[in-house]
């Protein structure tokens, strides 16, 4: 695992940056176009999930084990999350037989 | 060789993200979202951090997807599809997207944190040195995560159940 790590020495840290940046991009896409609940979940977690990475590349970079800690952290935030959300979800549709959210249209104000 | 394995790894959780994003189909999204989070997990493999690794694969990977899994196939979703957005909002949508990411990268260009990472403590991310951080420092945000998790499960289990008429 260590010569794994080695030969991995030449990756900028402005490149995870980058790739992170465009994973979150790619999720708040995907909750702006889309319409399906679930599949809205799924793009936050999506976003979740870069965070976690630039997290644990800034804690690699630091040599600081917080970091890795805090990632842990959202994990467990992140199933919970997942458990309300779709319980949320299977409410709605056991109500208005759909998951488009403009059915819920008057939440918005 | 070895900075080829990221990139080969970057460019493939990117395409599957986008997959994620744009399948017609949710249970394709699905599918495509455990191939994205197997590239994190290899992500988490490549930094050397083999705990968030672990967790990665077993809670994401394992719990939530089949959590998606579940509940997409008990609402039986496969007759009406999604309709859809209009054209407008869906390039709206994609526009703003682009202004972030050009925002994003634009704004950390300035940070410029171009020298290579790395890792100068070989078992940080292992479990022993993770436990130590987390049943030391962190221990009140670590069980206040367990009552966290408690009352996820309690509030899922009430959202779901089914209420009864005389209850009304």
């Amino acid at each position: 695992m260590g010569s794994l790590f080695e030969n991995m020495q030449a990756v900028p840290l402005n490149h995870y940056i980058w790739f992170c940046a465009i994973i979150f991009t790619i999720g708040v896409v995907g909750v702006l176009t889309r319409r399906n609940a679930i599949v809205i979940f799924m793009s936050v977690e999506l976003m979740l999930n870069a965070v976690n990475l630039l997290l644990a590349a800034f804690s690699v970079h630091h040599n600081d084990p917080s970091g890795q800690v805090f990632v842990f952290f959202i994990m467990a935030l992140a199933a919970a999350e997942v458990a309300v959300g779709l319980s949320i979800i299977v409410m709605v549709y056991r109500n208005t037989q759909s998951i488009d959210i403009n059915v819920l249209n008057r939440l918005k104000w | 060789m070895g900075t080829s394995v990221f990139y080969f790894v970057a460019t493939l959780s990117v395409i599957f993200a986008l997959m994620v994003v744009f399948a017609k189909n949710p249970i394709h999204s699905v599918l495509y979202l455990i191939l994205t989070f197997f590239t994190f997990t290899v992500h988490y493999v490549l930094l050397n951090a083999q705990f968030l690794a672990v967790v990665n694969f077993i809670v994401y990977m394992g719990a939530i997807m089949v959590l998606f899994l579940f509940v997409l196939m008990l609402l039986n979703l496969n007759k009406d599809n999604e309709p859809n957005k209009s054209a407008l909002l869906k390039v709206v949508g994609i526009i703003a997207g682009g202004c972030l990411v050009v925002t994003l990268i634009g704004s950390l260009k300035s940070v410029a944190i171009a020298n290579p990472l790395v890792l100068k403590n070989p078992n940080l991310g292992l479990v022993e040195n993770l436990g130590k951080e987390l049943f030391g420092p962190f221990m009140l945000p670590f069980e206040l995560s367990s009552l966290l998790l408690l009352s996820a499960m309690v509030g899922a289990v009430l959202l779901t159940k089914k209420e009864e008429k005389a209850n009304g």
